[in-house]
């Protein structure tokens, strides 16, 4: 099986932000990692490959930084890496992402496609699902779990309140994978010695160009939430009080 | 090695810092690290963090089979074999991953010392000093964590004094064994080992090491010392009586054990040094995170200036740690990069090329033992009552520091390396010493001098550690014009100087650590390091000034004294800097970031 799996750079989960001097994003100098469900769709392509054989290539969107998180699965594994290097890339919309990995993999014959559920940044749990349609792929979300079946692949997602999907599907898919579904690997010194002579193919902003339409996304301000206190002594019977605590809960504070 | 065009190439002669400015381009500081290193490092971090911490108290109540199996899952990752060559089952790397390696695994003591020994003194000498058979027979299991390895030098009467033991060994008379005899005191793994690499004395003279596996006949393991730190780790005596070892076995020469003893040590103190300094990082962001947490008077403790100051240090230091280890282990790297791995000699070189900076080994082992005691000290203050109960990582951290001190030859043991080494290599002439000090005098009896200070970047801070080092050439060339050949017998004032000779390379180091920094990334970006470089070159100047003092008053009288204490004011002179301001800026900077940052 060839997978292809894409891995995105996001901030660490708990590295204090502070706000660019526009107020429109976070600063460059906090310290990065591999986004979360991206580490697991790579554990669960270097298992596939363990299990079938084939090629598991990395790709990434993002600036010359973000080749980290290329460097770090190719020692964990991975055979191959595509870097799609420029700054541009961060804060692009999910449909343009999409469109330019679609574009930087047209001469690739992959069977999978995975992608992590949802970035820790931005979090729009889109750009596979997307990239699947750019495709003509079916994709499916949420993925707990991969087999091979006759003529394709059967999964498992999540779904809510503990239920879950088994889906069958024909190959190629994409697949958009949820964290914690294996048990993730450590990269060997080995590994990490390999990296280095693993290949790293570069592919600019240019050479995908033709396939971007301009970047829907436009971030007007960020800001941090003000701390406010409110105090409100509810009135009335212990049932009633006990009734309007429940809707406030459900409603106001939404914790139930 | 995989360099960066950034990382130094022109090999240094060991203990040239003390006389030569070096530019920022011929030091290695962990900014330096590539892509390769940051990968080891995150390895070592999160193996640490997720299969060691989790388990610390089992370890701590001595579960072996515990530690055996995390010792077999770091051989999986090849995190025991940084130092072995391909060839025999290694990743074979460069001294700066190794020292990665040492520094983040460094953050439970137990096993970082149950691993540290196996990798370190438990394999090494057969890297360095095995035949091919010893080395086909052992390296491959050593690595892979089959077998785990331990190294016995120390007896009960002969610990510093370790090449007086009273263990013998006598050859067979059927040429085939030496029969081993006598007894080994405090050896790390004991417990647990397969392979003990062994010295002992053939026919009671010739000092001579032997690799002795746990199961030859006579070979028995003494109890479990009951011990005030690192209780995760096994040290227990070992028991040899006419044990049995085949001749194959004899490791090295007869009679050049102590060429092993020696260089296997001095590898020993820089990968020391490199785990003092993830102790220490460990034991900061676990202060800084309760300082942050803990309320008094109605505010966060790390609020009050008495605490930032301590945080401050502790951050402050680790910053010189790491710029001294890393720089140590950088000039390492070029140096064995020179050697010609095919030549006929190879080995021989590779050792002559670490042995190249038995000094810096030495600093690093000394100065990174006493940062961590104070680091941990300071730990325990800011946990309050917290830091002396054992729920809390505080007390254990303070008592895991201490053997730090006392193993790997004892902190007396390394000042004396230190300044004996140098003076051995200014008496042949190896490194120009005298000649520096002989120009120094003039220049001081000539009277004060106007505008020798330097320019560029941190000017001021070059300018002072230029100073120290006229200052530690000037009290060197007092002693040793007073008391020639016998200034060896003085400890005293071997050990001050030996106090302002680290204080010389802490303070550089860290100087150009941050000066390299300013360079690269400009002055917003290394605001910090600055700072830290600052209020170490404050602290270090202090020791500097008290120790040279103390040498002074020793050895001059009178006029000669006044005279000396004059040179030694004016060469001390400076500025003092606002360490008020600079600490509360560090302690704000960390504590922002809840760990240790350096920008
Ligand atoms: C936990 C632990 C693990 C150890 N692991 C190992 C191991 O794996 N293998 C091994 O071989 N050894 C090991 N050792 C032993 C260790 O190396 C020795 O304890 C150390 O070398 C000091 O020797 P000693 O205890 O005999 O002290 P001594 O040599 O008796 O020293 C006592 C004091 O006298 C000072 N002193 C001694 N000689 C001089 C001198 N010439 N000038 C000035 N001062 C001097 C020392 O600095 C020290 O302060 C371990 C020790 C401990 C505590
Ligand atoms: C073995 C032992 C026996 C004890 N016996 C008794 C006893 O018999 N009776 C009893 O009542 N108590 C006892 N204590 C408690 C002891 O008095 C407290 O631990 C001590 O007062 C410190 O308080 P704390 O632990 O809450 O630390 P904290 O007050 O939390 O202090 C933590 C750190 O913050 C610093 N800090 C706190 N406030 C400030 C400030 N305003 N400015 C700057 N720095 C500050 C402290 O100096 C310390 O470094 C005992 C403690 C121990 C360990």
């Amino acid at each position: 099986m060839k997978i292809l799996v894409c891995m995105k750079q996001v901030p660490q989960k708990d590295a204090p932000l502070k706000l660019n001097e526009s107020g429109t994003w976070i600063r460059e100098d906090v310290s990065y990692e591999v986004n979360e469900p991206d580490a697991y769709a790579l554990e669960e392509a270097l298992r596939q490959k363990e299990k079938h054989g084939g090629e598991v290539v990395v790709i990434t969107a993002g600036p010359a930084r973000s080749q980290q998180v290329l460097r770090e699965a190719l020692a964990k594994g991975a055979d191959r890496a595509i870097h799609l290097e420029d700054p541009a890339f961060v804060g692009l919309d999910a449909i343009n992402t999409a469109r330019a990995f679609a574009a930087a993999i047209k001469d690739e014959k992959f069977d999978l496609i995975f992608t992590g559920l949802q970035s820790d940044d931005y979090g729009y749990a889109q750009t596979g699902v997307i990239l699947a349609e750019l495709l003509g792929w079916p994709h499916a979300t949420i993925i707990m779990q991969i087999e091979k079946a006759d003529g394709g692949i059967r999964v498992k997602r999540e779904l809510e309140a503990g239920y879950f999907q088994f889906v069958d599907m024909p190959l190629p898919a994409v697949l958009t994978i949820q964290s914690g579904i294996n048990k993730l690997r450590y990269a060997t010194l080995i590994g990490i010695k390999q990296a280095k002579n693993k290949p790293l193919r570069k592919v600019a902003l240019a050479e995908v160009q033709d396939a971007l339409s301009p970047n829907l996304l436009k971030l007007e301000r960020l800001y941090v939430p003000q701390k406010t206190k409110n105090t409100e002594v509810l009135q009335g019977s212990a049932g009633e009080i006990a009734k309007k605590l429940t809707e406030k809960l459900r409603n106001e504070v939404r914790v139930l | 090695m995989a360099t960066t065009t950034a990382a130094p190439k022109a090999k240094i002669p060991g203990g040239s810092f003390l006389l030569q400015e070096r530019p920022t381009s011929e030091v290695f500081t962990p900014e330096d690290f590539d892509e390769q290193h940051r990968l080891i490092a995150q390895t070592a971090d999160d193996f640490a963090t997720n299969e060691v911490l989790p388990v610390a108290d089992r370890l701590e109540h001595k579960d072996w089979a515990l530690t055996r199996e995390l010792l077999k899952k770091t051989a999986d990752l090849g995190l025991t074999s940084v130092d072995i060559p391909e060839e025999y089952g290694g990743a074979e790397m460069d001294k700066v991953s190794s020292c990665i390696l040492a520094d983040h695994m460094a953050k439970y003591a137990g096993f970082a010392v149950s691993w540290g020994g196996h990798t370190g003194i438990g394999t090494l000498p057969i890297v360095f000093f095995g035949t091919e058979a010893q080395k086909k027979k052992y390296l491959p299991r050593l690595a892979n964590g089959e077998m785990i390895g331990a190294y016995a030098l120390s007896e009960a009467s002969a610990g510093s004094d370790a090449l007086n033991c009273r263990a013998r060994a006598q050859l067979s008379p059927d040429g085939k064994h030496y029969v081993l005899n006598g007894e080994k005191m405090w050896i790390t793994n004991a417990g647990f080992a397969d392979l003990f690499t062994v010295f002992a004395k053939v026919d009671g003279e010739k000092f001579t090491a032997f690799l002795v596996e746990r199961t030859f006949p006579g070979f028995a393991i003494g109890a479990e010392e009951h011990k005030m730190g690192i209780r995760g780790s096994s040290t227990c005596p070992l028991i040899l009586n006419d044990c049995h070892v085949p001749v194959e076995n004899l490791l090295g020469e007869i009679g050049k054990g102590h060429v092993i003893a020696f260089n296997i040590l001095n590898i020993g103190r820089y990968k020391l040094g490199a785990m003092c300094v993830g102790g220490a990082r460990t034991s900061l962001d676990n202060a800084i995170s309760y300082a942050k947490q803990r309320k008094a008077f109605g505010k966060s403790i790390a609020e009050f200036g008495l605490i930032q100051e301590k945080l401050a240090d502790m951050a402050t230091e680790i910053f010189v740690g790491e710029s001294i280890v890393y720089r140590t282990v950088g000039m390492m790297d070029v140096a064995l990069g020179e050697v010609d791995k095919a030549g006929a000699n190879a080995l021989g070189e590779v050792r002559k090329a670490i042995e190249e900076y038995a000094v810096e080994c030495s600093v690093l082992k000394v100065w990174g033992s006493e940062m961590l005691d104070h680091v941990v000290d300071e730990m325990v203050q800011i946990y309050g009552g917290y830091g002396f109960v054992e729920e809390y990582p505080a007390e254990r951290a303070y008592r895991d520091a201490r053997v730090n001190r006392i193993f790997e030859g004892t902190n007396e043991i390394n000042r004396l390396i230190i300044t004996g080494w140098l003076l051995k290599r200014a008496m042949t002439g190896q490194l120009p010493l005298l000649p520096a000090i002989k120009k120094l005098m003039d220049e001081v009896l000539a009277g004060p001098s106007l505008g020798d200070g330097l320019e560029g970047p941190l000017a001021a801070e070059r300018t002072l550690v230029a100073n120290a080092k006229k200052l530690a050439l000037f009290a060197a060339g007092a002693a040793s014009q007073k008391y020639m050949q016998a200034l060896v017998d003085q400890q005293e004032i071997m050990g001050a100087l030996a106090d302002m000779i680290m204080e010389v390379y802490a303070m550089e180091s860290a100087v150009l650590r941050a000066q390299k920094m300013l360079e690269r990334n400009g002055e917003a970006a290394s605001g910090l390091a600055v700072a830290m470089a600052q209020v170490y070159l404050a602290h270090g100047m202090e020791k500097i000034e008290a120790a040279g003092r103390k040498v002074i008053a020793a050895i001059a009288e009178g006029d000669m004294l006044r005279t000396q204490m004059a040179i030694l004011r004016r060469l001390g002179k400076h500025e003092p800097v606002n360490t008020v301001a600079l600490r509360r800026q560090i302690a704000n900077r960390v504590i922002e970031s809840g760990k240790y940052v350096t920008a």
